[in-house]
């Protein structure tokens, strides 16, 4: 019984992980098409802004859900205005531009952080199961990941905001005919998309050792969720997440986390192979 | 066409001769022989994505499995002769089996892209997690993110006690460049090249002419990795000891990068490429002032943004418009005038 709760919680704590990785990707290339390699740079960046505001004696929680979004969405206002707006689509050369982007980041983190490994310990205590113990902090990813889900689901689905956002990656002159200008809607769903991302470098950076480099350790994670889960964003990224984090949890439990991760990798590209449109492309057609 | 393989020949030989004879003065011999292994890394991915339009992400697994298939290879066997051939089929054979399922799969584009460098990252993990002993392949041990050390290297065929190292290894990279510089020209002028640059402009406009693509791209692609993993077979030589960092992300990257910046479409771009950022990389990495990472994404990115087409053709176009046109003025003149309109699709 104990174990069953401790081993859903893990689950859960996968897939949510993978949502919150995911879903500044899933706006800023689902959505735009721009293919973001800084992703995790982005990333990382969230993570030493919420290291610096904390040692500077700001609260956790506040650093976490406020300072690093916003921080990190302004450096994406800046990164659109300078070098993405001129490349939309253009998909090969946005991934060029936003690789050296990533690139320049992790070497300006060196300068300034020091190639060295920092962090801060996790603001919630751990609680045990039974005979067991888990991580408090993972009840805390797994609240915030299925919270930006349905945050997600409702900005977009639910208010005009979401639907001006929608139309304009449709048809940007149809949009613009009808008197929005797309390219204040990029510039606005830029930021979405890399607060999104500096949210989840915040909120995981308890968790890990943060390094200038860490953000390599997501990208590839993120992207195969993201194209996994096809077309439809929301249904898809978590179609996908689940998918992937119950993938990896199994042969993390059977085998070992190493053999975990391959694992997850290995099934990304059988999906890919299988499916090359994503899920979404076959299943839960037309739905969000 | 046999005019122009005439003429590459010698511009080839020319070309070698200059980096064996006069390059030397400027920069140690050790130096360039990784700048002519890095050129010929960047030749490979020149190659199938320049005129294939294979965008692979993960030139560094076929680079590092050349390297890794030498290494293990020349410890069990102790010479060198049989472990380059390996060194060159392993990756090929790799090469040939991922190939065929992504093309025969019909991926494309962005999917290509993140398969290959997820089965990098594949490949980067595993090689990572072998530090046990009980991860060995014959007398090998894998040794994990510590690499294999201590492996016989290059020698004489038939005559494992004479090592080549030093300057005549550098002189055996600068042949091996321009031999390997020679084929890969011999392959794109060939009806198989030209169908594959076709294949680059319009997929489906080749394969309603007959062309069966999926069996094209494939092996244009596993002669790509052949390439690449020749090349890893020189960089374990020359490194003499090889990790799972050949695999990493960063390598994939300037792999890219060098392409880009040298010029996508060329064969002498890539190389010139790769040689140019890795002699600025190796000066940077001698001041501590700026960090090596944010030069290079600078580049890429100022590259991107100013220069898309890259070095080489850009000064292609310099010519043609200036100098070059004046001298060929008459042959010119009526291809320019039927260009000037582009083809609609």
């Amino acid at each position: 019984m104990d174990l069953s709760v401790v081993i859903l919680v893990e689950f859960l704590y996968a897939i949510a992980s993978l949502i919150l990785i995911s879903a500044g990707l899933a706006v800023i290339f689902g959505m735009m098409k721009v293919i973001n390699l800084a992703h995790g740079e982005f990333m990382m960046m969230g993570g030493y802004a919420t290291i610096t505001a904390v040692n500077a004696g700001v609260n956790i929680f506040f650093a976490m859900l406020v300072i690093a979004p916003i921080t990190i969405g302004l450096i994406g206002l800046i990164i659109e205005r300078l070098i993405i707006r001129r490349l939309y689509g253009r998909l090969i050369d946005t991934m060029l531009a936003t690789w050296g982007l990533s690139l320049f980041f992790i070497g300006l983190a060196k300068m300034i952080f020091g190639n060295t490994t920092t962090g801060v310990s996790t603001p919630i205590p751990g609680l045990s199961i039974g005979d067991y113990q888990i991580n408090g902090y993972n009840f805390f990813i797994i609240i915030i990941g299925f919270i930006v889900l349905a945050l997600m689901l409702f900005v977009l689905k639910g208010t005009r905001a979401g639907l001006i956002a929608r139309g304009t990656m449709q048809i940007p002159e149809m949009a613009a005919a009808l008197g929005c200008s797309p390219d204040r809607v990029y510039l606005v769903t830029f930021f979405c998309g890399a607060a999104l991302s500096g949210l989840a470098g915040a909120i995981l950076a308890p968790l890990v050792g943060l390094t200038p480099s860490s953000g390599a350790t997501y990208i590839a994670e993120a992207f195969i969720t993201v194209i996994a889960g096809g077309p439809a964003l929301i249904i898809g990224l978590l179609s996908s997440a689940s998918f992937f984090g119950t993938i990896n949890q199994l042969f993390t439990f059977a085998i070992s986390p190493i053999v975990g991760e391959v694992m997850l990798l290995v099934s990304a590209v059988i999906l890919l192979r299988l499916l090359p449109q994503g899920i979404t492309s076959k299943f839960f057609k037309g739905k969000f | 066409m046999i005019d122009s393989l005439w003429r590459d020949s010698v511009g080839a030989v020319l070309g070698i001769a200059l980096l064996i004879w006069v390059a030397p003065l400027f920069i140690s011999p050790y130096t360039l022989t990784i700048l002519i292994i890095y050129g010929m890394l960047a030749l490979s991915l020149g190659m199938i994505w320049g005129f294939g339009g294979i965008l692979c992400f993960g030139q560094a697994a076929f680079f590092g499995l050349g390297a890794y298939a030498y290494v293990i290879a020349a410890i069990n066997i102790g010479e060198s002769t049989l472990p380059m051939l390996i060194a060159v089929l392993v990756p090929a054979i790799f090469a040939s089996l991922l190939g065929a399922m992504m093309f025969y799969g019909r991926l494309n584009d962005v999917y290509l892209a993140v398969i290959t460098l997820v089965v990098t990252l594949i490949l980067f993990k595993f090689m990572n997690s072998t530090a046990g002993p009980e991860y060995i392949i014959g007398k090998a041990r894998l040794g994990g993110f510590n690499g294999i050390p201590g492996f016989p290297t290059l020698n004489m065929p038939g005559n494992p006690n004479a090592y080549i190292w030093g300057d005549t290894y550098f002189y055996f990279c600068a042949v091996t460049l321009g031999v390997v510089f020679l084929i890969t020209t011999l392959i794109l002028q060939s009806s198989f090249g030209r169908i594959a640059v076709g294949i680059r402009e319009n997929e489906t406009r080749m394969s309603l002419l007959g062309y069966d693509i999926r069996a094209r791209k494939t092996v244009l692609f596993t002669i790509g990795a052949a390439i690449a993993g020749l090349a890893g077979a020189l960089f374990a030589n020359w490194a003499e000891i090889v990790t799972p960092n050949l695999f990493s992300l960063s390598q994939s990257a300037e792999i890219i990068i060098w392409c880009i910046v040298g010029g996508l479409g060329t064969r002498l771009g890539p190389i010139l490429g790769a040689a140019g950022l890795s002699l600025l990389k190796f000066l940077l990495g001698q001041q501590t002032l700026i960090d090596n990472l944010l030069i290079t994404g600078l580049i890429l990115v100022l590259f991107v943004l100013i220069l898309p087409k890259g070095i080489v053709p850009t000064l292609n176009d310099l010519w043609s418009l200036t100098i070059g046109q004046r001298i060929i003025r008459h042959r010119r003149r009526p291809r320019r005038r039927t260009r000037r309109k582009p083809p609609r699709d």
